[in-house]
């Protein structure tokens, strides 16, 4: 058994309204800053998981994905692989 | 006999004392459920009351939705068992897929906290068979996420099938817009406070029926929504076999 570790970006599908990506937008021009906009604001969840290969990690993965991290009525995933820490603190 | 009512107890909730004695004074025997038991212990209905079901971490209502007490209420559920997700309560059967459409963050960002109206839409539904003739409901509102969604289709559908059962209206009964209107407090589209599931046995809603139970509270609007809910567990409850028999033919599991 190896241990993966992955990453799953969660956002607001397109159309959804996004308050928060819309209140954080409204507050760029305090900054000072102009001609951004599009702003979303999602979560992330990064897991590591053992398992025998990869894609069987990843399955597992894409299973949390649909049935936890994501609502699928309201938001889309990405799952994204990413280096293992070299100490995970709990 | 009196009718026993089942109040679930999730780690967070804050209305389960509130809703037990509403159903209470609804003529129930009321009884809590802890999240962590696999059986309903018999009751005839079940009420997801309000609060912050596991801190509403992740988002609100989906942690809970796995806990072992909800795959006894979708079984239950499945079979044609009443049930009713109050605030929190909602955004749990929602995230459980036992309604359709999903709770999010009020389009003014902000918690709200007020007395709001409804409507009844249908009044010949288990939850507001005795609600009377119609008139606005005054009950109070105590969330974050209530803005009620679901794609054009599906809300098309909603209306098609009798599934709205309450919207925001304002004092005169007229129904709210999504935007822009103190009427709906949340934006939610087509100002929808509470739905049904296709086969009718579960519903959800955002207001607190149990926060108005009693004139004392200012309101005792929301009673004849638990009462609604009480007889008709009532006559489930003491229903002959055959008479059940229209109950959804669904495959019992989650």
């Amino acid at each position: 058994m190896s241990e993966f570790r992955f990453a799953v970006n969660v956002t607001p599908k397109p159309g959804i309204l996004d308050p928060q990506g819309r209140a954080v937008e409204g507050s760029l021009g305090h900054l000072g800053v102009e001609g951004v906009t599009g702003v979303r604001v999602g979560r992330r969840v990064e897991l590591t998981v053992e398992a025998a290969t990869e894609s069987e990690a990843r399955a597992t993965v894409d299973r949390l994905a649909h049935e936890l991290f994501a609502n699928p009525l309201i938001e889309a995933f990405e799952i994204e692989r990413i280096e293992l820490p070299a100490e995970v603190a709990r | 006999m009196t009718v026993r009512v089942g109040v679930v107890v999730f780690p967070g909730s804050n209305c389960d004392r509130d809703t037990l004695r509403g159903l209470e004074l609804a003529g129930a025997e009321a009884v809590a459920l802890w999240h962590e038991q696999a059986s309903l212990d018999g009751v005839a209905a079940v009420v997801l009351p309000g609060g912050f079901a596991y801190g509403d971490y992740l988002r609100a209502g989906v942690i809970a939705r796995f806990s072992p007490v909800m795959r006894a209420v979708a079984a239950f559920a499945a079979d044609g068992g009443l049930v009713l997700g109050i605030c929190n309560g909602f955004q749990v059967l929602a995230e459980a897929g036992l309604v359709p459409g999903a709770l999010l963050r009020n389009r003014g960002l902000r918690f709200l906290g007020r007395d709001v109206r409804i409507a009844a839409e249908r009044l010949d539904t288990p939850f507001t068979a005795l609600v009377g003739d119609g008139r606005p409901l005054r009950l109070p509102i105590a969330h974050g996420e209530g803005f009620y969604f679901a794609d054009e289709a599906t809300l098309d559908e909603l209306e098609r099938d009798g599934q709205v059962l309450f919207r925001y209206v304002d004092a005169g009964g007229t129904r709210a817009r999504a935007e822009g209107d103190p009427a709906n407090p949340n934006g939610s589209l087509r100002a929808i406070a509470g739905v049904l599931n296709a086969h009718g046995n579960v519903a959800g809603l955002m207001p607190h029926p149990e926060r108005a139970s009693d004139a004392l509270l200012g309101s005792d609007d929301g009673l004849p929504i638990l009462r609604s809910l009480v007889e008709a567990a009532s006559r489930a409850a003491h229903a002959p076999v055959s008479e059940v028999a229209d109950r959804a033919p669904v495959a019992v599991g989650s």
